[in-house]
């Protein structure tokens, strides 16, 4: 009994230490890069601690944590410094005196060499010439993941509609589409048909299966290893939100106007009303933009701070709490994955639900407002 | 490439890929998927009420066969009820014309039988005339065969009279 434990125990631990092993090496190899960058830090550190120099070095953890979850013009596998691994990407650069210039990204050497007057400064492309003005259209690591999760949907929901069509609609669904139809069936009746109702709802529909599936999809990417954080990047979610900003006032009706600009309230009162009602209009997909990003950015900076936590402390000991709680938040991160694309698609719906409502639709909302009109006239 | 600060390129790839998806994706995916799961419901639909047609038109049939059936009963309880009448009358009436062929033929057998014995009683009467003239005119003759004879019986009916 005594020894059948003794070995359970032991293979745990061995377990244990093996993956505690795996992720110290990746990560202090990681830490190697800062340190060449800012080599004053790491001298330092040398004098004061002549053992750690040449075993353990000192780790920026914040660092890493930004490296994870900013873009990057390479998309970095493993290893560090000039043992690391990335697949260089194409850099597309528009500058007013230079006009277009594309090449890769594999000229800047890791932000070590420069090239035609260009270096790469933190991921920036900055230029020798301070009148010249850089806009930067490269195809990083984020846009490299979305145009793969974009061909990736394609795939899927392209031979998806092809088993239909060949299928038709007698056989009962199978694999892909049996596991992708309740998904479709979850956008059209309880985000698009509970949030927008009406007849007009499924205009909408592709709309919001688009969003859903590009969120989710780039949410489930980003949690992968060599993930690339997207829907954590403040200008993917900007771009989405305009667009649900465009969509939902393009298709504002009147009712919705004129909830805006005669807001049911004494007219006293419209002087304060009508600004709040104007920036309301923008609120609301900003608040979308911000709580996508924090989100799935937040939930990326907890697990890389829990497994910093052995770097900080320097002992393996501190996996015991760090590795567990950073299981349990990337479990956490599993939900929030598909928790936010829904919140996004259902937020999205529900904005163009009260933009372009029936004006005698069947709405408590609407109801209300005109209880409220009736009562000013 | 800051955090808060949301970088050009990537706006501007979001926004190319994002309207491609929504244009293919709407295209060829969405647009057969949705139709085709409407086509299954509608069809879904339609079949719950057909088969809810079909149950009620089961049960109305089963009505009209339960009528039917008693309209067939009770025809032919009336088919049967007529062909007993028909049977009884038509004993009867045999039974009537029988009877009275029976009573014809009784009747004009005895008329056959008086006209016969009539006739019988007839001849024999006849033949008894006939009979006692022969008789008579023997006797007659025998009486009046001698001259004595006719003297006597002249004597014997002259005793008779009374010569008053």
């Amino acid at each position: 009994m005594l020894s059948k434990i003794n070995i359970f125990k032991h293979n745990k631990v061995a377990l244990y230490a093996i993956f505690v092993w795996f992720s110290f090496s990746s990560l202090s190899v990681m830490a190697s890069e800062p340190q060449e960058m800012e080599p004053t830090t790491a001298e330092q550190h040398a004098p004061g601690h002549g053992a750690e120099a040449d075993g353990e070095k000192s780790v920026d953890i914040t660092k890493v944590a930004f490296e994870h979850i900013l873009d990057s013009h390479s998309w970095h596998l493993w290893g560090e410094g000039h043992d690391a691994v990335a697949i260089p990407l194409p850099v597309i650069i528009y500058s007013n005196t230079n006009g277009l210039k594309i090449f890769s990204s594999a000229k800047f050497e890791h932000g070590h060499a420069s090239y035609e007057g260009y270096s790469l400064e933190e991921e920036h492309i900055v230029s020798e010439n301070p009148a010249e003005t850089i806009y930067d259209f490269s195809i990083t690591k984020n846009v490299a993941q979305m145009l793969i999760s974009m061909l990736v949907l394609f795939m899927i929901f392209i031979s998806i509609a092809n088993a239909y069509k060949k299928q038709g609609v007698t056989t009962a669904p199978k694999g892909k589409q049996s596991f992708f139809e309740p998904l479709i069936l979850f956008v059209r009746d309880d985000i698009a048909k509970n949030n927008i109702g009406g007849h007009n709802y499924e205009r909408f529909v592709p709309y919001l299966l688009t969003v859903f599936f590009l969120i989710l999809i780039n949410n489930v990417f980003g949690m992968l290893p060599i993930g690339a954080n997207l829907t954590g990047n403040i200008a993917f979610t900007m771009a989405l939100s305009v667009v649900t900003l465009i969509v939902t006032n393009v298709n504002g009706n009147g009712h919705y106007w004129h909830h805006i600009f005669m807001p049911p309230a004494p007219k006293a009162l419209w002087l304060i009303l009508i600004p709040i009602e104007i920036v309301g209009i923008f609120t609301k997909p900003f608040a979308l933009m911000i709580r996508l990003f924090a989100n799935m950015t937040a939930g990326h900076i907890i697990i890389i701070s829990l497994v910093g936590l052995i770097f900080v402390f320097k002992t393996v000991v501190a996996s015991v709490v760090a590795v567990p709680f950073a299981l349990f938040i990337d479990v956490l991160e599993c939900l929030v994955a598909v928790l936010q694309a829904y919140i996004f698609t259902m937020l999205t719906a529900l904005f163009i639900g009260t933009a372009c409502a029936d004006h005698n639709g069947d709405g408590v909302h609407n109801e209300d407002d005109e209880k409220l009109e009736t009562a000013h006239h | 490439m800051n955090l808060v600060t949301p970088g050009i390129g990537l706006i501007f790839w979001t926004t190319i890929v994002f309207l491609l998806l929504l244009f293919l994706l709407s295209k060829y995916a969405w647009k057969p998927i949705l139709s085709a799961i409407k086509t299954r419901e509608k069809g879904i639909e339609d079949a719950l009420a057909a088969a809810e047609n079909a149950k009620k038109e089961m049960q109305e049939l089963k009505s009209a066969n339960e009528a039917i059936l008693a309209e067939a009963r009770a025809e032919r309880d009336a088919m049967l009820k007529e062909a007993r009448d028909t049977k009884d009358s038509i004993i009867n009436e045999a039974k009537t014309k029988a009877t009275k062929e029976a009573e014809r033929i009784m009747t004009s057998t005895r008329e056959q039988i008086a006209n016969e014995k009539n006739a019988a009683i007839a001849e024999l009467k006849n033949q008894v005339a006939t009979l006692s003239i022969e008789i008579a005119e023997k006797i007659l003759k025998s009486e009046l065969s001698s001259d004595e004879k006719q003297k006597a019986l002249v004597s014997n009916l002259m005793k008779d009279v009374n010569l008053n």
